[in-house]
């Protein structure tokens, strides 16, 4: 087991190269902080399509097309294609792997469907199954909203924990060979189950699967000094300040390291409540904030842990309370 | 990459695919591979264009070389029906129409006789069929909750489905199904998702049909 660091920590052989990503988002998205960074902004919810799932497929497509083509290369060069979405049989995913025609590993996590992906993604690349693979994950606010809330145009006060899905996607592609920048090691989650049922306020269901993850982590590679940021998917405001405070109870004081890409992703006069949420999420901001500084050298190391929550609208109305999962990555500066 | 030169390509393209029929396996993996190829680079092009018109012109052909590609996909579709008819099973018409007749007729029948019955119980003849109406409702509500209304459905197939019968099955069968999720976002929220469009649509045809009496009147 030498590929292991410490207990759950898996480290890679050589490091998966990100050789090339791009983000697309919607409107609102480019309306917050991040406005500008991203590689392509859809113009409207339904960008020319017929169903707002389509579009959501679209934005995904986009994304990966334009990273393909940021590289240089075609889809028929990926070994291995690995994503997912929120869409109820995770559909947008499978509908751009149509296109591609690539080997495709549909992927369901949530929000941390990103996480995971990169986690495996390396596993492969690591394992010497794959020479190129592509990760892709993708979320629409309308589509996540009829699917798993209420209908779009009712009119409901939302509650103050309720979070924003973001409409956006992200793709990357990792490679063998040599890179500015990588995935070096990571570690998978395990279902945290804190007793959380209400669906409106996943923040605070996710956060202790983040804080198990993160602890593992740390427990095993004892660096909390060298990573520059410790970088949670969704959980949002509530869900980060919790985390924080649990963080502190296990000994490590994260205070200045610690941020969310919920957080980010919008302004909190966007009125979006607890922040930012959906696969597309940690998708945007990794590629939009994170991975330039990064390639710039104004970041060295960031620990990525993305947050899902894996509940169902059923399991919901049955009264169990919500399954968490956190996976984290360690994406570093290479040379 | 030449706005005019890939318009030009598209529209070279629409003709060679007027004679799609011609064209053998190899032209079209050929044709598919380039669609492809294409698709990605005006993607690209799209997003890396900062002037709003010209977006929008590359949005255009791209949009264009995916009803290219859902052109070849559709006749794709078709040469695989055919492969698929000479394998698919034969679906027994004529024993299910014998079925659907009996079931369905028998049905019909026992509705005549419960009328019958609430006639001799001094019932006047209008009132009866109302009665007739709640007894078969409410005596296939107690099947399907004892699971032999699925089995009469099963053998039936349309037969048990039509008559008034086969509606208080398909309310019954979401209650129970349900309840599980609760009174309110269970039972109260999906008791009508089989049998909801039978009452939007038959109130509105009532209504229809109450508004050309009223002219005619």
């Amino acid at each position: 087991m030498n590929n292991r660091i410490g207990k759950r920590t898996w480290q890679f052989s050589a490091p998966a190269i990100i050789a090339s990503y791009a983000t697309t988002a919607g409107i609102k998205e480019n309306e917050g902080p991040l406005g500008g960074h991203f590689d392509f902004i859809f113009p409207d919810n339904l960008f020319d399509e017929a169903s707002w799932e389509k579009a959501e497929q679209k934005l995904q497509q986009y994304a990966l097309e334009i990273a393909l083509e940021k590289r240089g290369v075609e889809s028929d060069t990926i070994d291995c294609l690995l994503g997912g979405d929120l869409l109820n049989q995770i559909v947008a995913t499978s509908f751009t792997a149509r296109w591609a025609g690539t080997p495709y590993f549909g992927l369901y996590g949530a929000c941390s469907t990103l996480a995971e992906g990169l986690l495996l993604a390396g596993t492969l690349l690591s394992g010497g199954f794959a020479q190129r693979t592509a990760v892709c994950t993708s979320s629409h606010h309308d589509t996540a909203e009829r699917q798993l809330r209420f209908p779009t145009e009712m009119g409901v006060q939302r509650a103050m924990t309720a979070q924003w899905t973001v409409t956006g996607s992200g793709a990357y592609l990792l490679e063998k060979g040599q890179g500015n920048i990588g995935v070096t090691c990571g570690v998978c989650g395990k279902i945290i189950d804190n007793g959380t049922k209400n669906n409106m306020d996943m923040g605070t269901a996710m956060a202790s699967a983040a804080v198990d993850t993160i602890c593992a982590y740390l427990d095993d590679c004892h660096d909390l000094a060298s990573l520059d940021y410790i970088v949670t998917g969704d959980l949002g405001h509530i869900g980060w300040e919790i985390c924080q405070k649990m963080l502190l109870q296990r000994g490590y004081d994260v205070k200045n390291k610690l941020l969310d890409c919920g957080m980010l992703i919008y302004d909190k006069k966007q009125d979006t409540h607890a922040g930012g949420s959906g696969c597309g999420c940690s998708a945007t901001v990794l590629g939009a904030h994170f991975l330039p500084q990064l390639t710039e050298g104004k970041l060295k190391k960031i620990l990525l842990v993305g947050t899902g929550a894996l509940l169902s609208p059923t399991s919901t109305q049955q009264g169990e309370s919500i399954p968490c999962i956190a996976h984290g990555v360690v994406i570093e500066q290479l040379h | 990459m030449n706005f005019i030169n890939q318009k030009n390509k598209l529209l070279e393209r629409e003709k060679a695919l007027a004679n799609l029929k011609t064209m053998d396996q190899a032209a079209i993996n050929q044709m598919i591979a380039t669609l492809k190829k294409e698709h990605q680079a005006l993607a690209y092009q799209e997003a890396s264009e900062k002037n709003n018109d010209r977006q929008k012109n590359w949005h255009q052909l791209l949009k264009q070389n995916e009803n290219q590609m859902s052109l070849l996909n559709q006749y794709a579709a078709v040469q695989y029906q055919r492969l698929v008819k000479s394998t698919a099973p034969k679906v027994p018409v004529l024993a299910n129409t014998l079925r659907a007749f009996a079931v369905g007729g028998g049905i019909c029948v026992l509705g005549q006789l419960v009328i019958n019955y609430w006639i001799l119980q001094g019932i006047e003849v209008k009132t009866a069929a109302g009665f007739a109406s709640v007894t078969i409702v409410v005596l296939t509500g107690l099947l399907t909750g004892l699971g032999i209304y699925d089995e009469i459905g099963r053998f039936g197939g349309a037969g048990s489905m039509v008559p008034i019968s086969g509606f208080a099955n398909s309310v019954v069968s979401a209650a129970l199904e349900f309840k599980r999720e609760g009174m309110v976002y269970g039972i109260g929220a999906k008791i009508f998702t089989v049998a909801g469009p039978v009452i939007l649509y038959g109130i509105l045809a009532s209504v229809v049909i109450g508004l050309i009496k009223f002219i005619m009147m």
